[in-house]
């Protein structure tokens, strides 16, 4: 599936009757590398899951690509292209890793795997190893080489690199640049490695209190030292 | 997006393996042939043997894959051999025909029963399957035109398998029948719960928010799975009924599906060898405590049971695993 672009418009979002996301507009250009960045609380987390129809969605609109999918079920708006590898690692544990990436080819050949194995070689080493057998680094890896093999067009990154070695955040880091660079697929990754996060994206926003806080370009951003402790009460080099 | 372009790919290990499947048919044929030679006189029993088997295969496709919790499988079974029953003294006599019949009748009735037992979870769900084979047994209780009541159907009589083996006094004929549709049933369903459709049932019960989020429906694929349940639970019933040439209401009974939850338990949910396994040792065990001791059995029975879920609470197929795993550590250490 190509790039697709991303909107979202006057967005209100919670879960149930409570508030997290409040009247946040911001778009991504097809094959643009967005991060989302936030102190703890701001609410990005629940900003990715809306986006895919797990929050409530209490207002506004979504759009991918030119499809409206406010109000469409999660499993639809997979289906349209949106890739979620949410922060908590999602495997399914009593499924092999060879298992686990076969569930998600959504019809494609098996020989589909090796793209898997190429991006992350540790997971074809570990291949048949149980989802709970595997370190948290090679979770990781597995959720989002699964989510890769469904070729999606928005890509949906939260907190990838949380509580991984350094060395681990390097492969992971180097793996998604990789994936975003080109324009093959359009990528929002939510990240508190603010350096990282930053060296990635080609935009950034920034939120606060569930609002879009500020939004620009990452270089922009990066120059910007006052604004960045400002809003995110960090220092970059 | 192509990420297979950035290095070399490695050499595909990713073929479709049909070993695990001939090696299914290898198994079950070895120890059909082993009933055969070693237990001639009780063909009948082992035939009774494989329809349960199938019974308790068919709830591992929903409870141990899916994690779908059901006490009302049998009605499936009863449907499927009273379906079969039906078609054969409206004339189909044709045993392989019947076997069709009995399978779509208990897809049919897998498809209905699971379109509403799916929308539920935990003891809902529970209860509702048993509201389900309650009612299901009741119907055949009721409508004595169509199963005999509690009469049962009888006078069931299909002709000679392929027209050239007619089912015989001493069940050799019903017994490898039975045997080469099991094996071929067991081989068609490992290679279907191993194709991505298989693996997906068992992520949603690992997780189903899960599923969904890699795009998995995860409704429709629940009642699919029910109408295949159906499906096998009902060759079961089929041969339950070609076999012996009676359906009584014991084929549709609560007693029926709660045995099979059991069997299933014990063998170890999740895997069809668990299944079979659990279908196997349960039945054997039983048949020959109560030939030996024919006052004591239950008890016996119900204390192997005990012994079983307290030293392999993961069912025997699964606790066996672990012993040969052992076993190799031992012999490879120095």
């Amino acid at each position: 599936m190509p790039a697709a672009r991303l909107e979202v418009r006057n967005l209100c979002a919670g879960y149930g009757p409570t508030r997290i996301i409040s009247d946040m507009t911001f778009q991504a250009a097809a094959g643009e590398r967005l991060a989302i960045l936030g102190r703890n609380g701001m609410g990005k987390t629940t900003l990715l899951a809306t986006l895919m129809g797990i929050a409530t969605q209490q207002g506004g609109r979504i759009v991918f690509g030119d499809s409206d999918v406010t109000g469409l079920a999660t499993s639809l708006r997979a289906r349209l292209g949106a890739g979620y590898v949410p922060q908590n690692r999602d495997i399914f544990p009593s499924l092999t890793v060879e298992e686990n990436l076969s569930a998600g080819l959504k019809g494609r050949p098996r020989a589909a795997l090796d793209e898997a194995y190429v991006l992350f070689p540790r997971l074809a080493e570990r291949r048949r190893h149980f989802g709970l057998q595997l370190s948290g680094g090679e979770q990781q890896m597995l959720a989002m080489a699964r989510t890769l093999l469904g070729h999606p067009s928005i890509l949906l990154l939260d907190e990838p690199l949380e509580g991984l070695a350094p060395v681990i955040c390097d492969e992971l880091m180097e793996a998604i640049t990789q994936l975003g660079t080109g324009g093959h697929v359009t990528v929002l990754l939510v990240e508190q490695q603010i350096e990282r996060a930053l060296d990635f994206a080609d935009r950034v926003l920034v939120l606060e209190r569930g609002r879009a806080a500020w939004q620009g370009p990452a270089a922009g951003l990066r120059s910007d030292r006052a604004l960045v402790e400002r809003l995110l009460g960090v220092g970059v080099h | 997006m192509t990420i297979a372009s950035a290095r070399p790919a490695p050499a595909s290990r990713l073929k479709v393996r049909p070993a695990a499947e001939a090696r299914g048919v290898l198994v079950i044929i070895a120890l059909g042939l082993v009933g055969y030679f070693v237990f001639p006189d009780d063909l009948a029993f082992l035939t009774r043997l494989i329809t349960i088997a199938l019974l308790v295969i068919s709830l591992d496709l929903v409870t141990g894959y899916c994690g779908v919790a059901t006490l009302g499988q049998a009605a499936m079974f009863g449907v499927g051999a009273y379906a079969v029953g039906n078609a054969c003294l409206a004339g189909l006599t044709d045993p392989v025909m019947l076997l069709f019949v009995g399978m779509a009748a208990g897809a049919a009735a897998g498809l209905a029963s699971g379109a509403l037992i799916t929308r539920f979870h935990g003891l809902p769900q529970l209860v509702l399957s048993i509201a389900l084979g309650q009612l299901v047994g009741a119907l055949a209780n009721k409508l004595s035109g169509w199963t005999g009541g509690s009469d049962g159907l009888s006078g069931i009589t299909p002709s000679p398998v392929l027209g050239l083996f007619a089912f015989d006094l001493y069940s050799r004929t019903a017994y490898v029948f039975s045997l080469v549709v099991l094996a071929l049933v067991f081989a068609l369903l490992l290679r279907f719960m191993r194709s991505p459709f298989g693996l997906l049932c068992r992520g949603i019960r690992d997780d189903a928010l899960r599923a969904r989020m890699i795009g998995a429906a995860v409704y429709p694929r629940l009642v699919i799975m029910y109408g295949l349940s159906g499906a096998v639970a009902g060759i079961g019933g089929a041969l339950a009924a070609i076999t012996t040439g009676v359906v009584g209401l014991d084929s549709v009974s609560f007693e029926r599906s709660a045995e099979a939850l059991v069997m299933l338990v014990l063998g170890g949910t999740g895997t069809l060898w668990g299944a079979l396994t659990g279908a196997l040792v349960f039945q054997i065990f039983e048949h020959f405590v109560a030939a030996t001791n024919p006052f004591h059995w239950m008890s016996m029975v119900g204390l192997l049971l005990i012994v079983i879920v307290v030293f392999a609470p993961r069912g025997l197929a699964h606790g066996a695993a672990v012993l040969w795993a052992r076993l190799r550590v031992r012999g490879a250490a120095p």
